[in-house]
């Protein structure tokens, strides 16, 4: 096994492009759920914002102006899921399952003739002499105009939600729609521009797929990323910084992984006993810190699984087992999903109103 | 120190029964000398309404309303339920579009077409269901409620000042959904006082509050009314309005029946002119009791939900022919007593015993074959399944008991004949039991599945707030009903936050506050005091106001 040809800096940067679709999709669904709304349409608008970014982008030869036609796409199929769920009060998680397969075949319709063309590319910034600095040059500094969007609508979203009086009543409409129009609040306005919001967003993060990350067109080349970016905003907790750091695992495991298949990396079998040792420890390690009390039979049970864990790690010192390409495959989806979990483990809940359908009548 | 038992039965006779002997010569009274007569003794009127009406389809919830409020007067606007009370204060708040009349607010005509309007006018309302938000603090919650609220440091320094001036302390960086009901209301007071209101609308607000609390906010209004500001006060607690109000408007079915000087009116004869008749009073026999039916001891359970309470080492005995009253205020455990009194909550085998026998692990089922029946506060979604017609709720709960299932099949004619022997015993109004359970008033479902368990001759029945959202006549037909069972030798424990409800039908009382559920103790011996310490007094109130 050859572990030498990863780069970590590459490897870093390339963590940074690859979280940059879902971190997108993900604020928007983060935006649209602290609104109260539940749209499970994210992967449709997202595969909608691919197409209509990437058309708009090969025809124009303009990537920028490909990336506010995927903006305008994806608002406007969200725009679909407005007038179904707040004007025509259907069913939110049924209206959005409707709109991830109607934007799969959307979008598979409109891309019938762009299969194998070639997008114009999506250039760099040029951060001068910044970009030469060792490491952070490379991690920080090379990336295109989309990847700082991204990270800058992190902070804009947290910042919003967290200080500015708009954000407050979004999160006041979320929360009890009732009370909320009680106080005279618009809560079907609030909502359409959170879920039309959300939509560019998510178009946004389809077409960073399209045009920058792979960049071409095939049908379904979202892949449930609009799945992972609604799995991402619920195991973050409904927090933006949370959101990032979610998509960075998630990026960085499904780069890592590529890494280790082109690597033919092998799976130490020892490791296993370790991962049982240390969540053993890191168990007893929460119960100490919350000054919980553990049952007698609890000590036994951790005590032996520790043991266990220690002994066969000893025991297979050494061996190495090639790892299954499906795992390997796997694995940025259950290790964002697993720790995810165990941060989501605190007191905050969802949106008192999410997946609620509001009548001002009642 | 007067007894509680002599407020609660709210027909004292008047000192000075000056207007009316009948209900009708109140109502002439009432039209003759209403607001006309009133206004002489005033000379500044605040809000002005004449001849508001709103009809919205199949009822008419007002129909040409007409009265004043004077400045710095507390109004009181009496009435049952669906009399209109409640639309009437969202027209002048803004939330509904009357069809027709006018209102005028210091002599300018008054047209608000949104809560914010109303607002920039000088209009503030604390709802009867709080408009707050659970998961944010005091000082957001405040926020959203001001037009142009100023920075959340600046606010909080404001929030402090408010408090302290009129004695209602709160921390503006705390959760709402962790303050008790007395302290959320307060957020609502302060968020309405922070814009410096000229009428304040008050809907029910002392529904959740211990006597303390009801007392320090008396108190507050009290002082608000001193400086100058009027104060709309819907209630149907006569006492209170007699206690606090100048004037009281009347409203039944929606018209202005009456008005009249709280004061000088006795309980009864509002009570009267509301409900536009006499209604009997539940009577309550003497009675022996026998063995114990139902026996708690060292209950201890998790919360039921996020914002539950847990309940912790409760302990409780119910006699045969005995009605054991709990008290306190709502989420402090009463969800959870329910709860593991109905099978919903497994315990301990022997923390809960019917007649001796440990049931404590049985489910609902299992106890309803027992004869240990329930029935939940909450009617739409717990008593009763919402889309479902009343036929298949009553088989939901009766299956057994009367016997409606035959091997696994439902026994529709005799499900449908149940239902509408629930129908007509307790005077449910309703087309007929195929009606959704959802078609229903709350009263009506109420009725409904309050019947549907006493129907099923229980040994022993559980209760949570029997009568919420119920019309006098109706809740004391079901007070009756519930004297009656316990007449014929079953057991009751009944939970409820009226305390007058209490005190009229049990006979020992017992608090549940934070899980914890006090001694019970006879109830005629109690005064309101005593219910008062019972409940804890009045919750984060350490740094207690003098009262009033």
């Amino acid at each position: 096994m050859d572990l030498s040809s990863i780069d970590p800096v590459v490897l870093m940067a390339s963590v940074i492009v690859a979280s940059t679709p879902i971190l997108l999709a993900a604020l928007g669904e983060l935006v649209v759920e602290r609104a109260g709304v539940l749209n499970l349409g994210v992967e449709g608008m997202m595969i909608t914002g691919a197409i209509c970014g990437f058309a708009i982008a090969v025809n124009t030869g303009s990537p920028l102006l490909g990336f506010a036609a995927a903006a305008a796409g994806g608002a406007a199929l969200s725009l679909l899921f407005a007038l179904l769920t707040q004007f025509a009060l259907a069913n939110q998680v049924a209206s959005g399952l409707a709109l991830t397969l109607f934007g799969l075949g959307l979008s598979a319709l409109l891309g019938q003739g762009y299969v194998g063309v070639k997008p114009p590319p999506t250039a760099a910034l040029d951060f001068g002499p910044l970009t030469d600095l060792p490491v952070l040059g490379r991690v920080l500094f090379s990336h295109d105009l989309m990847v700082y969007v991204a990270l800058g609508l992190v902070a804009a979203v947290w910042g919003f939600l967290r200080f500015s009086r708009a954000g407050l009543i979004l999160r006041a409409v979320g929360e009890s729609h009732d009370a909320a129009h009680a106080l005279g609040y618009k809560v079907v306005r609030v909502r359409v521009l959170a879920i039309v919001f959300g939509g560019a967003c998510a178009g946004l993060g389809g077409a960073y797929i399209s045009l920058a990350r792979v960049p071409q067109w095939t049908e379904g080349m979202t892949a449930g990323a609009g799945w992972i970016a609604l799995a991402l905003v619920v195991f973050a907790s409904w927090k933006a910084g949370r959101v990032l750091l979610g998509a960075w695992l998630f990026g960085g495991v499904s780069v890592l992984q590529l890494n280790l298949q082109a690597a033919g990396a092998q799976f130490p079998v020892a490791s296993l006993g370790w991962i049982t040792l240390a969540a053993c420890a890191a168990y007893l390690g929460y119960v100490l810190w919350q000054r919980q009390e553990i049952s007698g039979r609890t000590r036994v049970i951790l005590g032996v699984t520790a043991f266990a864990g220690a002994a066969f790690s000893y025991w297979r010192q050494g061996v190495y087992v090639p790892f299954q390409v499906e795992y390997l495959s796997m694995s940025p989806y259950l290790i964002t999903i697993v720790v995810l979990v165990i941060m989501s483990f605190d007191k905050s809940r969802a949106p008192g109103s999410l997946g609620r359908i509001f009548h001002a009548s009642q | 120190m007067p007894k509680y038992a002599a407020r609660a039965a709210v027909m004292r006779a008047g000192p000075h029964v000056r207007h009316c002997r009948s209900p009708n010569a109140c109502d002439r009274t009432g039209a003759r000398q209403g607001p006309g007569g009133a206004e002489e003794r005033v000379s500044t009127t605040l809000l002005s309404i004449r001849g508001l009406t709103k009809a919205y389809p199949g009822v008419t919830a007002n129909d040409d309303v007409s009265f004043d409020v004077a400045k710095g007067e507390v109004h009181a606007l009496l009435g049952e339920n669906g009399a209109g009370k409640s639309t009437l204060v969202k027209m002048i708040y803004g939330l509904v579009k009357p069809d027709s009349g006018a209102m005028t607010l210091d002599g300018a005509p008054f047209v608000p077409t949104e809560p914010r309007a109303a607002r920039a006018s000088g209009a503030a309302m604390v709802f009867q269901h709080f408009s707050l938000f659970d998961a944010m603090t005091v000082a957001e919650n405040i926020a959203l409620g001001m037009e142009d609220p100023p920075r959340l440091r600046d606010l909080a320094t404001r929030i402090r000042e408010v408090s302290d001036q009129y004695g209602l302390p709160l921390d503006p960086a705390r959760r709402v959904g962790d303050l008790s009901a007395g302290e959320r209301q307060r957020v609502e007071i302060v968020r309405c006082l922070l814009q410096d209101p000229r009428l304040l609308i008050m809907d029910e607000p002392t529904s959740v509050l211990t006597p303390q609390e009801v007392r320090i906010l008396f108190a507050t209004l009290s002082k608000l009314a001193a400086d100058g500001v009027s104060i709309l006060y819907i209630s149907h607690k006569l006492e209170e309005i007699r206690a606090l109000c100048n004037r009281a408007t009347i409203l039944r079915q929606g018209r202005k029946v009456a008005s009249c000087l709280p004061a000088d009116t006795t309980a009864r004869e509002m009570a009267e002119m509301m409900v536009g008749g006499s209604f009997k009073t539940p009577a309550r026999a003497r009675r022996a009791t026998g063995e114990i039916a139902l026996e708690i001891s060292d209950l201890s359970l998790p919360p039921a939900s996020a914002f539950g309470t847990a309940l912790k080492h409760v302990a409780l005995t119910v006699r045969q022919g005995e009605i054991l009253g709990i008290g306190g205020v709502a989420g402090n455990g009463q969800d959870e007593l329910l709860a593991a009194l109905s099978g919903e909550m497994r315990s301990r085998a022997d923390a809960i015993r019917l007649f001796g026998q440990p049931i404590g692990r049985l489910g609902p089922e299992a106890r309803r074959r027992r004869r240990l029946l329930s029935a939940p506060e909450q009617r739409l979604g717990h008593a009763a399944a919402p889309d479902m017609s009343l036929t298949e709720n009553a088989f939901l709960t009766a299956k057994d008991r009367e016997g409606l299932a035959r091997r696994g099949f439902i026994g529709w004619r005799a499900a449908r004949g149940f239902a509408e022997k629930i129908i007509s015993t307790f005077d449910v109004r309703t087309p007929g039991p195929d009606t959704a359970a959802r078609a229903l008033s709350g009263g009506n479902l109420q009725k409904f599945v309050i019947g549907r368990e006493m129907l099923q001759r229980p040994e022993v029945l559980v209760v949570n707030q029997p009568t919420w959202g119920v019309d006098a006549a109706a809740a004391a037909s079901i007070r009756q009903a519930l004297l009656d069972l316990t007449a014929s030798g079953a057991a009751v424990v009944c939970i409820s936050q009226d305390l007058d409800e209490l005190m009229e039908i049990s006979d020992r009382f017992a608090v549940l506050n934070e899980g914890r559920l006090s001694k019970a103790r006879t109830t005629g011996d109690l005064s309101v005091e005593d219910i008062g310490l019972m409940m804890g007094g009045a919750h984060g109130m350490e740094v207690a106001h003098a009262p009033a």
